[in-house]
């Protein structure tokens, strides 16, 4: 805290009370468990006094007056009393007045039970109306957007829905519209509401105003049971978890001042619809004839025992063995998963099957080792105020919703300053600081400029595209701050390139990191923006090849890991790349995909597919059948999110508890279990009976996870952060040439939208139709020079493949470079990109 | 319905150049679309949040809190009598059913030929001369109901010297290059500070 951080003493109600200086009344009483009744205020937004519903008797030294306690700050010796006569009948009064025009439609309205206006109507108001006029009326609900209802006739015009759309999420495509009486909320004709957050002015909303279609008239509030649960996205969100008759049927943020700050994406609000699926896998399946009979070579997947599934699973992973060695068993995935399952997985590969060839990401993210040796930060850390962020990673706006929302409020109220390192405009590009858009795999030129190395022109009058003034004013703005922490937040921000790139880039940021951190300075720190739930926790749980549980190496833990477990394997193993080429080869007889589709996200769709064919065996857990693992030969269903128990690593390694309020479907396990099982069926007794037994262990064994008891956990409403890796970086040996574009060709970029055609989504009926359809995006400045119109089909060419598609300018795009998006339903750029290639370069031609 | 035309758009653009901040040309932009059509259109709402770089939706925000911003057409001439208390008092709810019954409409309605929109209106800040009324904001003050047939009259042979509605200056200011808030400083001025640009800002996206 700050020097200046002092105490004003106020009285609330007769009791002392120690505010923070500019703190606001409404807050400071709250803090001193007075509850102030309200509805426009809201903590994690700027105050408004729309409603005057907090108003209360606040004495500043010139007598008691009534003021909106939302809009005044507390000052010294000042006196509060939230319960004077004066104070009731203000309530009282404003009660009535904002129900001059409440349509009074609460038994069929959702918000029925939960509604703050019924609640304080109730507490504060006025038993009965004097008003006796024709109230306003609007058309019933009018869909905002295709996930949100608004029923106008409801809304007391708090603005928090409008506030939230303008300030949290930068989408101010909701407006108070007319005047007086006639005040609406409401989109421009035709403009939905198209924002990826607004599922959260649903539940900010304080009155049934604003509604999801996903909920509505599904449950009423009392009906519900909830439990506090992590939301299993890279960011850790915080839900409640709220369900009726074994249904889960709605998620609502929890405020966690660490992670989401009570925010949802819309992507994660309603996939809830995904968990009671019809299609979600409910019994074992193994590969046979259609009167199920075991037939290796059949052609479909039928129904049997878990007795059978799991011995037939043992049967084949000891025979390939025996007969191959132990690296002739491969897992892949298992970034979905909760940390025990992780790590019980990872136990049965590693300690007792003996195989490193084990990779929880599927080549779409970044080396584990390299994630694993950098010193990671906090989102509160990136968020310090004066602090500086570099975002070298995919849009987090498209792929971290909540972290995208953390960034905007500290760029935009607290001066932190963004400086996007990134080969296109993401959506924090308005508000960045310095915006260096490089071309596509020139990172590390622009890098190694703006840390310290010379700021030198290359050879085409620019540093990697980035004009030379540019990079260098960012590097002046990052010295002028460096007693101020640098956060850079990493990922890979396209899948049409390796990431050795991002390595190389990485490589020179850590090359300078001593001098940032010089004379006690907070220096440099990474937050991991990979893809995938609880990917983070795989590599922690050493779910990657080369890597143990706890952040650390094969060569550096094996020793003391084969102590706990008996073993560990002999020699390192490969990535998912690597896996898939050994299958190719024959080497591998068993793969096992923990809720893994290389098919359908594995950036080199060819190389699977053969790989697929090739291997003897191919074991599957999973919710859902998926492209892959229709051709899995055993399939185990697994349960999800909310049918299970375990903890959750974010991108910071925060641990936070998941808690189960569903029974899974069917006879679907917990991924620990099906380990466990498998273990015992091999030979090995792991002894895990719960998942607390498992988390046990790793606090026993994971050098990082040492203390991090479950007690400890569950006692932080933050849940606990895991300690920093021993592991060093290690640069690597050469840079990547990156090789040179041709006049005529534009090189891509491809990074993920955020609806796309994941399994999750496309089984969430809700929110399978708002994937995008496919465009190439191109500078308007570049139309000229492939000679094509914005907007015309055009047809798009690569040394992989070519595909028709529309093309449109989008000025966020860099010249020379064309943007796509990673996994669009319709078209696959996977077509387009030659996966041993450096880079695709693309030319674009008229139909 | 018409987005700003090429005319409009350069009174557009120089009216924008006189803010440090686009947003703030919001207003009178709108009446700029509202001079070019008689209204403001939905085109030209979203014309001017790109121009100004701000969603549609607060357009419509801004522009439907104002009464004298109108989002569907109407008569040439806008005739509004004031029902204010001192017009009250001096007769002008007489007035209003005298134009009622002359014109055909009630108020907030339209003449068939379009000429006329009648409206009834609160204070219109001229209560010395009640009743009074507008047309297209320019006053006539002490209306009697011979006032205001001679008015329909010259109303609807075009000669009451009155300009279109949504004109509501004769005279159009004009800011020298010099005195702009644009972003070309004056010959040997660096920019002021509230102005510098984001350095890495080439506008083209690089
Ligand atoms: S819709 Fe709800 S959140 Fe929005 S202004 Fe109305 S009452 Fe407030
Ligand atoms: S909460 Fe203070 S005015 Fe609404
Ligand atoms: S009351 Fe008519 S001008 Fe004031």
């Amino acid at each position: 805290m700050s020097e200046n951080e002092t105490v004003v003493n106020i009285t609330v109600n007769g009791q002392p009370v120690e505010a923070k200086p500019g703190e606001w009344v409404i807050a400071a009483a709250e803090r001193a468990g007075v509850y102030i009744p309200h509805f426009c205020y809201h903590p994690r937004m700027n105050s408004v006094g729309m409603c005057r519903m907090c108003i209360v008797d606040i004495d500043a030294g010139r007598g008691p007056a009534l003021q909106p306690s939302c809009m005044v700050e507390v000052s010294e010796g000042m006196v509060v009393d939230t319960t004077s006569e004066q104070t009731r009948k203000a309530q009282d009064g404003v009660l009535e007045f904002l129900l001059l025009n409440h349509p009074l439609d609460c038994p069929v309205c959702d918000k029925g039970g939960e509604c703050p206006l019924q609640d304080q109507t109730m507490a504060y108001g006025p038993g009965e109306s004097r008003f006796v006029e024709e109230k306003r009326h609007f058309e019933k609900p009018i869909p905002v957007n295709d996930l949100v209802y608004l029923d106008r006739e409801r809304c007391i015009l708090c603005d928090r829905c409008t506030r939230f759309a303008d300030e949290v999420a930068g989408d101010p495509l909701i407006t108070f519209q007319d005047r007086g009486d006639q005040t609406q909320v409401n989109t421009f004709p035709d403009l939905p509401f198209s924002s990826y957050f607004s599922g959260n002015t649903v539940q900010i909303c304080p009155v049934g105003a604003l509604t999801a279609a996903p909920y509505r008239f599904k449950a009423r509030p009392w009906d519900l049971t909830e439990v506090e649960s992590t939301y299993p996205n890279p960011m850790g969100d915080r839900v409640v978890v709220q369900a009726s008759r074994d249904q889960v049927l709605r998620y609502q943020g929890v405020d966690s001042d660490a992670v989401n700050w009570g925010w949802l994406t819309d992507k994660d609000r309603f996939a809830f619809e995904a968990t009671a699926s019809e299609l979600r896998l409910h019994t074992p399946l193994v590969r046979g004839t259609p009167l199920g009979r075991l037939d290796p070579g059949g052609s479909e997947l039928v129904e049997t025992s878990w007795g059978q599934a799991l011995s037939l699973t043992a049967d084949a992973i000891k025979a390939a063995v025996a007969d191959k060695g132990p690296q002739s068993v491969a897992v892949l995935g298992g970034a979905r998963l909760t940390n025990e399952d992780q790590y019980a997985w990872a136990r049965l590969a590693k300690g007792v099957i003996g195989t490193d060839h084990v990779d929880a990401q599927l080549d779409d993210g970044l080396p584990a080792e390299g994630v694993l040796s950098l010193p990671r930060a906090t989102i509160n850390r990136a968020c310090t105020p004066g602090g500086t962020v570099i975002l070298m990673a995919p849009d987090p706006k498209e792929e971290q919703g909540t972290l995208y929302l953390r960034l905007r409020h500290a760029i935009v109220n607290d001066g932190v300053q963004l400086i996007e390192l990134t080969p296109r405009a993401t959506g924090l590009s308005h508000l960045a600081a310095f915006r260096l858009h490089h071309r596509p795999g020139e990172a590390a030129a622009v890098a190694a400029a703006l840390m310290g190395g010379d700021i030198e022109a290359g050879p085409d009058g620019d540093i990697g595209g980035t004009p030379v003034s540019a990079v260098a004013a960012a590097a002046a703005a990052i010295a002028n701050r460096a007693d101020q922490p640098l956060t850079v937040v990493l990922g890979r921000p396209s899948l049409a390139e390796p990431a050795d790139f991002t390595m190389d880039a990485v490589a020179e940021l850590v090359r300078f990191a001593n001098l940032l951190s010089a004379g006690g300075r907070p220096g440099i720190a990474f937050l991991p923006a990979l893809h995938r739930g609880n990917v983070l926790g795989a590599l922690d749980m050493g779910l990657a090849p080369g890597l143990l549980p706890g952040r650390i190496t094969l060569a550096d833990g094996g020793p003391a890991l084969a102590e706990a477990w008996g073993s560990v394997p002999s020699n390192p193993g490969a990535d998912t790349r690597g896996i898939l080429q050994a299958a190719v080869n024959g080497q591998i007889e068993v793969l096992i995909l923990l809720g893994a589709d290389p098919l359908g996200d594995f950036p080199h769709r060819e190389l699977a597919d053969e790989a697929l064919s090739q291997v003897g065996t191919i074991v599957a857990s999973d919710l859902f059948l998926n492209p892959s693992t229709v051709r899995a030969h055993i399939v185990f269903p697994a349960a999800g999110f909310a049918e299970r128990r375990g903890t959750h690593t974010n991108l910071e390694g925060r641990i936070t508890g998941q808690r189960q309020i569903v029974t899974p479907p069917g006879t679907a396990r917990a991924d620990w279990a099906i380990a466990t099982e498998l273990a015992r069926q091999l030979g090995a007794d792991f002894g895990f009976g719960a998942p607390e037994d498992v988390w046990d262990e790793i606090t026993r064994v994971a050098p990082s996870h040492r203390n991090l008891s479950m007690e400890a956990i569950d006692a932080s409403e933050d849940g606990v952060v895991a300690a920093d890796s021993s592991i060093a970086f290690t640069p690597p040996d050469n840079a990547t040439p990156v090789p040179h574009v041709d006049a005529y060709s534009l090189r891509l970029v491809a990074a993920r939208r955020m609806y796309d055609r994941g399994t999750l989504l496309q089984h969430a009926p809700s929110l399978a139709g708002l994937a995008p359809t496919a465009v190439l995006a191109v500078n308007p400045y570049d139309f000229d020079r492939v000679g094509v119109e914005p907007g015309a089909d055009v047809q798009v060419i690569s040394n992989a493949g070519e595909m028709d598609m529309p093309v449109v300018a989008d000025p966020g795009v860099p010249r020379g470079t064309a943007a796509f998006g990673y996994n669009y339903p319709d078209l696959d750029v996977r077509d387009l990109v030659d996966p041993d290639a450096m880079v695709t370069d693309l030319r674009i031609q008229t139909r | 319905m018409a987005r700003l035309n090429a005319n409009s758009l350069g009174v557009a653009q120089e009216i924008i150049a006189r803010y440090p901040v686009p947003r703030s040309a919001l207003i009178p932009l709108l009446h700029l679309a509202q001079e070019q059509e008689g209204y403001v259109t939905e085109d030209a709402m979203a014309h001017i949040a790109e121009l100004v770089g701000v969603t549609p939706a607060e357009v419509m925000g801004t522009c439907s809190f104002y009464e004298m911003l109108k989002r569907e057409p109407v008569g040439e001439y806008m005739v509004n009598i004031c029902n204010g208390i001192s017009c009250h008092l001096l007769g002008s709810s007489d007035l209003i059913h005298h134009a009622e019954a002359t014109l055909g409409v009630r108020p907030g309605g339209t003449t068939d030929d379009g000429k006329i929109t009648l409206e009834a209106v609160e204070c219109i800040a001229a209560c010395t001369e009640a009743p009074c009324l507008q047309v297209n904001y320019r006053y006539r003050n002490r209306v009697t109901a011979d006032d205001f047939d001679q008015l329909v009259s010259e109303l609807r042979d075009d000669t009451a010297k009155v300009a279109s509605h949504g004109q509501l200056a004769m005279v159009r200011q004009h800011i020298g290059d010099d005195r702009r808030a644009g972003v070309s400083p004056p010959d040997g001025q660096g920019e002021p500070a509230w102005m510098a640009r984001n350095p890495s800002d080439n506008g083209d996206g690089s």
